[in-house]
């Protein structure tokens, strides 16, 4: 186990290195200037000087080593110094990754501000996706061909089918506009002091964490209910059956730990996706967080600032992948790392 | 088809002969396909859809980008009637108009996008699979690509080449072209995974070995043992690539990044109406209920087809 998990984090050098390869790559070739948004009545040898300053006359490969430097070298050093409160070499001279929308402010202290509200949301919408996934699949499996698995499988194959977009709308439709129960927008400057204002945060988190969590348990139901069918009718599960333990018994202690190693894998997997996903969601509710982000600075042309969430995006899902076959091969003892 | 021709001269064959009905493999799909009840219905709904938006617009001739404000200055924002089916937006422009043409260009998105990507899927998955060299790189490389974060990327890239693209080939044509290429070159991936597999597992079957023994060349068994034996899975994929397709373009639509405001698709109709959302929820309610009803029916039609093309439940 501990010899793969040294070659696995070594073979994440060379996947991080290709991806951030490809993000800057479609970034820098793309047609576009980033003095576009300044005022025409600049001259053209300013914007020519300011284009110099921002180092945009370098060949290719001389830009994408200096990025490097700065986004695998500098930036870890900022945020290491930031968390221990510690001084390593000279971080003045340091140039950190600065975002071109609201200029020379470093485009990791943008992201840090807008990461709690989205972890949240998506925390909050995983959380109840797993709590109300994992059971319906169980039962839903069991009783195969039950009403209760009809049901089911009906919801949540439209549950997977209907876009987040649209149940959001809806939900906006029935619960803010005709019920007027939960707030239409979500109010990020919302600060949780007492009773109150917890009570408030929780209204306008419902109707975001409700969107989200449908979808990804639609998708988590789905997937315990065909894992626990893959295990019922297993040998082992006939013999525990055959030794008289109640049915309870059963699929508590042998079927749904055998069902559950692949859905754990999956929701590792899955987390990555569902901050993509909330890209979308965040949009709809204005919820204040990395997805608003990325949007804004995509439609500021804010290259710096895309370049850097894309890539955390990216890492999230090397990330999670790694994760994934840890757990696997932890609640497996069949598989074997060699 | 190949298999269909075969079975069809002994089908006449054996016709004098009282013999239980002739069975052929697609005709077996097709028996078990009409069993799955859902998918039917699916089927169902989908024809309609399509017939709808295709033949919709020859028959419901309202212009979608006319205003009838010019006619009627109380014509914004009306509730279905009689006049307007669907109602009509803040710009009094006709909605069943609207959304007759923007099922258009979704769906041909669908249909599009999953082509490039299936194509591509297949390539790599049937070149990785059977020669081994090839397997090692091309996989690292689908690896990758599904390391990537599909849609920051496919907002960046979107927003970043479709001036260039726009000037180059017109408004439509290159944004329906860029939208197309870049759904389809970031969805590959699941479908060269999937027959990868498969063809790795037909490559060791006996049929193989057989054709290999007797001196067939390595592109003819290709073409004509392993290929065909795929097909089910490249089918599969390809029906739920449709609606994955379509759900990438509605979501780029709707974050504002999709296709130019004056050519409506179902997405793009969601995103310009979210805002009236209190004052006419018609306008949100159609479009997304046309998305919702062509995915929903398109994944039951895939799970009916995963069924039905599944050899381990043929009796």
């Amino acid at each position: 186990m501990g010899q793969y998990l040294v070659r696995r984090l070594l073979t994440i050098i060379p996947t991080l290195i290709a991806i951030s390869f490809v993000i800057f790559a479609v970034l820098d070739l793309a047609p576009g200037d980033p003095t576009s948004a300044l005022p025409e009545t600049i001259r053209p040898e300013v914007r020519q000087q300011i284009r110099k300053a921002m180092g945009l006359d370098e060949p290719f490969p001389v830009k994408y080593g200096l990025w490097m430097r700065q986004f695998f070298v500098n930036e870890p050093l900022s945020l290491i110094e930031k968390a221990f409160g510690i001084q390593i070499g000279d971080g003045e001279k340091r140039l950190r990754v600065t975002s071109w929308g609201s200029r020379g402010v470093p485009v990791m202290d943008m992201i840090l501000e807008r990461v709690p509200q989205t972890l949240w949301v998506v925390g909050l919408a995983y959380l109840v996706a797993i709590v109300i996934a994992v059971p319906i699949g169980v039962v839903s499996a069991i009783r195969q061909y039950s009403i209760f698995d009809q049901v089911g499988t009906f919801i949540s194959l439209i549950g997977y089918s209907i876009p987040t977009f649209f149940t959001g709308l809806l939900m906006i439709l029935l619960f803010s506009v005709k019920l007027k129960w939960f707030p239409m927008i979500y109010d990020t400057n919302l600060q949780v002091v007492d009773w109150h204002s917890f009570v408030e945060q929780l209204r306008q988190s419902a109707m975001p964490v409700a969107v989200l969590g449908f979808f990804q348990a639609a998708i988590l139901a789905r997937f315990t209910r065909s894992s626990m069918l893959d295990n019922i009718p297993m040998d082992y599960v006939r013999t525990a059956t055959a030794k008289g333990f109640r049915e309870r018994y059963v699929v508590i202690r042998h079927i749904l730990r055998n069902s559950l190693i692949p859905v754990v894998t999956l929701i590792a997997l899955g987390i990555p996706a569902i901050f993509s996903g909330a890209i979308i969601t965040e949009q709809i509710f204005r919820v204040n967080g990395l997805g608003a982000l990325l949007i804004g600075a995509i439609q500021l042309n804010d290259i710096p600032l895309v370049q850097t969430v894309t890539f955390i995006f990216a890492c999230l899902i090397v990330a999670f992948n790694l994760i994934a076959d840890v757990i696997y091969g932890i609640l497996d003892p069949r598989i074997r790392y060699t | 088809m190949a298999v269909g021709t075969e079975t069809a001269s002994a089908e006449s064959l054996s016709s004098e002969l009282p013999q239980r009905q002739h069975r052929t493999l697609w005709g077996d799909v097709w028996l078990r396909f009409r069993r799955h009840n859902l998918a039917n219905i699916g089927v169902v709904v989908l024809v309609l859809l399509v017939i709808g938006v295709l033949a919709g617009p020859l028959i419901y001739t309202v212009d979608p980008e006319y205003s009838f404000i010019v006619d009627d200055i109380d014509s914004i924002n009306q509730p279905p009637s009689v006049e307007y089916p669907l109602g009509t937006d803040d710009l009094g422009r006709d909605t069943l108009a609207r959304n007759l043409f923007g099922g258009r260009i979704s769906l041909a998105v669908g249909v599009v996008a999953m082509f490039v990507s299936i194509t591509f899927g297949t390539l790599v998955g049937v070149l990785s699979g059977f020669f081994r060299r090839l397997d090692n790189p091309l996989m690292r490389f689908t690896d990758l690509m599904l390391a990537l974060p599909s849609l920051p990327l496919l907002l960046v890239i979107i927003m970043l080449f479709r001036d260039s693209l726009k000037a180059l080939l017109g408004p439509e044509l290159g944004i329906f072209l860029l939208v197309v290429l870049v759904i389809g070159i970031l969805g590959w991936m699941p479908t060269a995974r999937v027959v990868r597999g498969s063809v790795l597992s037909i490559k060791e079957k006996e049929f193989v070995e057989a054709a290999v023994s007797v001196g067939t060349r390595e592109p003819a068994i290709l073409w004509q043992h392993i290929l065909p034996n795929v097909l089910s899975p490249i089918i599969v994929s390809a029906t739920l690539g449709v609606a994955a397709a379509i759900l990438t373009e509605s979501a780029l639509s709707f974050l504002g990044l999709g296709f130019p405001s004056n050519v409506p698709t179902w997405g793009r109709l969601l995103f310009e109406n979210k805002d009236f959302i209190t004052q006419n929820p018609w306008l949100v309610i159609w479009p997304g209920l046309f998305i919702s009803l062509t995915i929903l029916s398109i994944n039951f039609i895939g799970d009916g087809l995963r069924d039905a093309l599944d050899p381990r439940q043929r009796r």
